[in-house]
């Protein structure tokens, strides 16, 4: 079995080993310096998830409106760049209000069950060789289970909230987010069989050495699609936002919140979309991967890999490329909102359980058949 | 004791007093959607179990089979058929609540006993960590493939009669009256529109 390239695992930066080194020289003890590290990363990754979030209403904000030939957004700051931070303010200090008849524990408890997931699923999101919070040997695995628990979170909301729109909400949602987690686990286990490991790590590191052209994307097309799709939905995202459509249930299992319970969910949607986003760039896009090899261009100037100005460039690159790629997909999926009509529930469920799980299926097994066939190709 | 020992200790004990605190909450409470939530915060509990025992594998695997799969069909259930009835006092509740309290006494005695007197091996074989998603999938295809496959069929036949039960159209006739069921849906019959136009 063929894991990763050893030459492209001695690159990268290792931030960790450098700053408890650091600590460790100030005379502090191993345990000391890595438990002062611990909450560094996990930090810096929340912060980032809440920028992009804010990145994410803006450009959502502005793409609407150039959709619509509208202009959006202009006062608050240049471009209206300052205009998610409004939104967010607002819902910060709106009243919260529980209904009078709801069941105020699990009101509050499932907007939390719906964002926790989410953020405790960033820890398998690499952006370098070693720029990530952990790399766990279940990796993207992880990812799957995790959001599986999200349903539990929107059935909570929807029943607490005692109004019949939120319950169907509640209901639609989670039946739509199971439906589609089958079809997106069959897609991530096709990638998982052509790189020998559920690490987010080794399934970017297995498409690296020949650039654009060695990415995922190529040998798995159909897998690309289905993922994409039921990125989408599990975002609850249009075409598939069907447990919030404004004409039938009013705005689904979020009827009954306000203040920063919705905001919440809001968080949580957006964050779920940039995350998934970062997951396609992962499985299928190459991840931090440079369009060219790195190390090829590394070795046109002449200077040996491991360089510490190399390698800080090569991490800045792949962190500039793994964002680049992410809001791409972002914007696309902006663009498809903005673009096409939503679908009713039973087309939504007809799609998911008779066409995507059984083109699935096959995709999963065409790949077995093609690693067997060519395993230099397809990760042998 | 280091750092990481005690972190263990901690987590150990909260998440086994979560488990224990849970599980009791599931049968005691009368509210049938508390339980069912608790429900789920038990298994999540006892995959935080299985991480601080190196498996992360099971522990994944168990959040999504029993919170994501099991958990949620439960709570479909009883959200889709939950009303709010009084329902009628079963006579001799008293005698009946002393019973079942004394069998699980009993069952816990024995549980007990079972627990201190086997003589478990500690500390127990080395946690094979990352390498175990590898062992599962050997032992899934060779020694264990046949309860595996067992299984999978008994899920599948337990589907193909909850599709048979759903689908009224392949049954002529009610299960509990006997009389004819009636196929057709329930909806307001129309007069096509545009029916005249087009002949």
């Amino acid at each position: 079995m063929v894991f990763a390239n050893p030459a492209v695992v001695s690159a990268g930066l290792d931030l960790e080993a450098s700053f408890t080194d650091l600590l460790q020289g100030l005379g502090l003890s191993p345990g000391a310096a890595h438990l002062l590290w611990l909450p560094l990363p996990m930090l810096l990754v929340l912060v980032a998830a809440v920028v992009g979030v804010l990145v994410n209403v803006w450009l959502e904000r502005k793409i609407s409106a150039a959709v619509q030939q509208r202009i959006g957004p202009e006062y608050a700051g240049a471009l209206g760049i300052l205009q998610p931070l409004a939104d967010g303010l607002k819902l910060l200090f709106k009243e919260d209000i529980i209904p009078a008849r709801a069941d105020g524990l699990l009101f509050t408890l499932g907007p939390v069950l719906v964002l926790v997931p989410v953020i405790l699923s960033w820890l398998v999101v690499p952006f370098g060789q070693n720029l990530l919070i952990s790399n766990v040997g279940v990796g993207i695995f992880l990812w799957i289970s995790l959001s599986s628990i999200q349903p539990i979170g929107l059935l909570m909301a929807g029943y607490a909230s005692n109004n019949k729109y939120s319950l169907l909400g509640g209901l639609r949602a989670a039946a739509q987010s199971i439906s589609y987690e089958i079809p997106l686990a069959l897609a991530v286990l096709a990638v998982v069989m052509m790189s020998n490991s559920l690490s987010t790590v080794d399934i970017v590191d297995q498409q690296t050495g020949a650039g654009i052209l060695s990415w995922n994307i190529w040998r798995q097309p159909v897998g690309f699609a289905i993922f994409w799709i039921c990125a989408l939905a599990e975002c609850e995202r249009l075409p598939f936002d069907l447990p919030e459509a404004e004409e039938e249930l009013v705005a689904g299992y979020q009827t009954e919140y306000s203040g920063m319970k919705f905001a919440l969910f809001y968080l949580g949607s957006y964050i779920n979309l940039v995350l998934s986003a970062l997951l396609v760039s992962v499985l299928y896009l190459g991840g931090w991967g440079f369009p060219l090899p790195v190390e090829w261009i590394v070795n046109l100037t002449g200077q040996p890999i491991d360089a510490p100005l190399v390698q800080v460039i090569t991490a800045t690159t792949g962190i500039v490329m793994t964002v680049l790629k992410a809001y791409l997909l972002v914007f696309f999926a902006i663009l498809l909102r903005w673009t096409v009509p939503r679908v009713r529930i039973d087309q939504l469920l007809d799609l998911g359980w008779k066409f995507l799980l059984p083109i699935a299926l096959v995709n999963l097994l065409v790949t077995a058949g093609l690693k067997l066939a060519f395993p230099a190709f397809f990760g042998g | 004791m280091t750092i990481a020992s005690s972190t263990q200790l901690i987590c150990f004990t909260v998440l086994s007093a979560v488990v224990a605190i849970g599980a009791l909450g599931v049968v005691l409470l009368p509210n049938i959607v508390y339980s069912a939530f608790l429900l789920g915060g038990v298994f999540l509990s006892v995959a935080g179990l299985y991480l601080l025992l190196n498996a992360s594998f099971v522990a994944a695997a168990q959040v999504l089979v029993y919170v994501g799969a099991v958990n949620v069909l439960i709570l479909f259930a009883i959200m889709l058929v939950n009303k709010k009835e009084d329902l009628a006092a079963i006579p001799g509740l008293a005698l009946r609540r002393l019973l079942s309290g004394a069998v699980c006494a009993g069952l816990f005695a024995l549980l007990l006993r079972v627990a201190f007197t086997t003589p478990w091996a500690t500390p127990g074989p080395e946690p094979v960590g990352e390498e175990a998603t590898i062992r599962i999938g050997e032992h899934l295809f060779s020694d264990y493939l046949l309860p595996f496959e067992l299984a999978s069929v008994l899920l599948l036949m337990a589907m193909i009669g909850a599709i048979v039960l759903a689908r009224r159209d392949v049954m002529t006739a009610d299960i509990a009256t006997g009389e004819p069921a009636d196929q057709g849906l329930i909806e307001k019959s129309r007069t096509p529109l545009l029916l005249e136009k087009s002949n």
